[in-house]
């Protein structure tokens, strides 16, 4: 069953310095199954990150349709969750009422959004931490609450902006195991965008690639390594494979463009 | 759970601090030798100067007749009717000018000027409005502690987290919801700067509005010893206000710490 159908997206937006109209995705179209992991990299700059605002309803797309089980998506709404690179929690906030805050902002009472949280701050193992201020978090452990923030309102498709590109980079890895542990038990249908390669093929099933500006869907490539996967599959033949095979498609395209 | 070690404070900073006490105190107790000896020894003339000794009795005295409490309770009544006001009108309304960008265009060149213009000028006009009474010296106040407060909380509302304005309209919260999941709270410390400030203001409005015209009050009664030579009590007067002031502004400072506790730790100097 298709979650997430996006059909002929463009986004446009007004270049301020020149006043001229560009064009950061072009023609993208993509059907995401229930359940599935799917990763877009690309080049800095090449309009993921727009792109997947857009699916979150923040950006305004000027033609083509986006559908979350088939119903026409028209700006934000409960049944998408973004986590972003930061992890811009409410500083004055503990970290538990900041885990209700989306659910809180959806209109749940304080009490019944404690409960619905409460499985996912155990399931990120973050009991125990309810009756801290963010400011005492280290930077790994906050965005785990942030994680927490958007799985806590359950939402069809989840959602992630390169969630572990301000961490450092042993606390990335871990994050990723962790990430994938998490998929794995709650199997939500996820769009993540990175521009870790290794983090992509680790974490999902598909990995579509973007071209350099304006963004089109260079290649899709399936990643058939089995679940549940552990992170040492980084060592193996067949991981170092899709791994250069993305990275090929990735600077043919930048080569062709003078993307860098 | 793991163990966690509390470092006491060094013994440095420790004796840094005893030492800071002692030499702030002993200035504060040589002014006072100093200036009772130049009364004592007639170095110069008593009736200008008065002395330490002299303001204590006078403030015994005027605590036991009476005048004291009296005047004080006035002064107090003006303060906190024209303070109460400004903050119940200064609040929202800065709030609203910093959240409106188009009410900030309209009115922010009237604020300014008026802002500019010194309230304490004005006094003359508010008595032929107010009359000698009351009133006149809570619309000082109320003029005198209003800007501080709309300063500070339409500067709050431009410092707000543009991320999490970010994340809240990702997860779908109205203009509303942010202005009282983000706005509200980014304005807290701020209103507290701003409460302080207004009371230093509001304080000064009130004396100076009692010394200006009035029959009652602190500042009436400092300006009354003052043209009848009875420098004890000018003294005394003086000493009543800033022992308020500083109160005020410790409460509050107070208070502000326990509105800022999320933000941790902060070193203080």
């Amino acid at each position: 069953m298709v979650k997430l159908s996006v059909k002929d997206l463009v986004i446009g937006y007004l270049d301020k310095q020149s006043g001229h109209t560009m064009v950061a995705v072009d023609k993208v179209s993509l059907d995401i199954r229930e359940g599935e992991f799917v990763t877009i990299v690309g080049l800095s700059g090449c309009g993921k990150s727009t792109f997947l605002n857009s699916i979150a309803g923040l950006v305004k797309h000027q033609h083509g349709q986006i559908r979350v089980n088939d119903r026409l998506v028209n700006g934000p709404g409960t049944d998408r969750a973004v986590v972003f690179q930061k992890a811009s929690l409410l500083p004055w906030r503990k970290v538990g009422r900041n885990i209700t805050y989306g659910l809180e902002l959806s209109g749940m009472k304080l009490s019944e959004a404690r409960e619905k949280a409460s499985y996912y701050v155990n399931l990120i193992r973050l009991n125990g931490f309810e009756n801290h201020y963010p400011h005492q978090l280290s930077g790994g452990m906050q965005q785990r609450v942030n994680l927490a923030r958007a799985l806590a309102c359950d939402p069809e498709v989840l959602l992630l902006d390169e969630p572990f590109a301000a961490l450092d980079a042993i606390t990335r890895e871990l994050m990723q195991n962790e990430l994938l542990e998490l998929c794995e038990k709650v199997g939500k249908t996820v769009v993540m965008v990175t521009h870790q390669i290794d983090e992509a093929v680790l974490l999902s099933d598909r990995v579509i690639i973007f071209s350099a500006r304006p963004a089109y869907v260079l290649d899709d490539i399936p990643i058939p390594i089995p679940r549940p996967r552990k992170s040492h599959i980084k060592d193996s033949e067949e991981f170092r494979g899709l791994m250069s095979k993305i990275w090929t498609v990735i600077e043919g395209n930048a080569n062709i463009g003078g993307g860098i | 759970m793991r163990h966690v070690t509390v470092f006491p404070k060094s013994n440095v900073a420790q004796r840094e601090k005893v030492l800071n006490l002692l030499l702030g105190s002993s200035v504060i107790v040589l002014f006072l030798v100093g200036w009772e000896l130049l009364f004592q020894f007639k170095i110069v003339n008593p009736l200008f100067i008065s002395a330490p000794s002299r303001v204590v009795l006078a403030e015994i005295a005027m605590i036991n007749d009476g005048t004291l409490l009296k005047n004080l309770s006035v002064s107090a009544k003006e303060f906190v009717l024209g303070y109460g006001a400004a903050i119940l009108i200064g609040f929202p309304f800065g709030i609203i000018l910093g959240w409106f960008k188009l009410i900030r265009g309209s009115f922010g060149p009237f604020i300014a000027a008026l802002q500019a213009t010194p309230r304490v000028a004005l006094m003359p006009l508010f008595i032929i409005w107010f009359g000698l009474g009351i009133t006149s010296k809570i619309v000082v106040v109320l003029m005198s502690a209003i800007f501080p407060l709309i300063v500070n909380l339409r500067v709050a509302m431009t410092t707000i987290d543009a991320d999490l304005v970010h994340v809240a309209r990702a997860y779908g919260a109205s203009r509303w919801q942010i202005f009282r999941s983000i706005a509200f709270p980014t304005s807290l410390p701020f209103l507290m700067t701003g409460l302080r400030l207004a009371a230093g203001r509001g304080l000064l409005g009130v004396i100076v509005a009692e010394v200006f015209g009035g029959a009652e009050g602190i500042g009436y009664m400092i300006q009354y010893a003052g043209s009848t030579f009875q420098t004890d009590k000018v003294f005394a007067g003086v000493l009543v206000v800033a022992v308020t002031g500083i109160t005020l502004d410790f409460s509050l400072d107070r208070l502000g710490r326990y509105f800022d506790r999320w933000r941790g730790e902060v070193p203080v100097h």
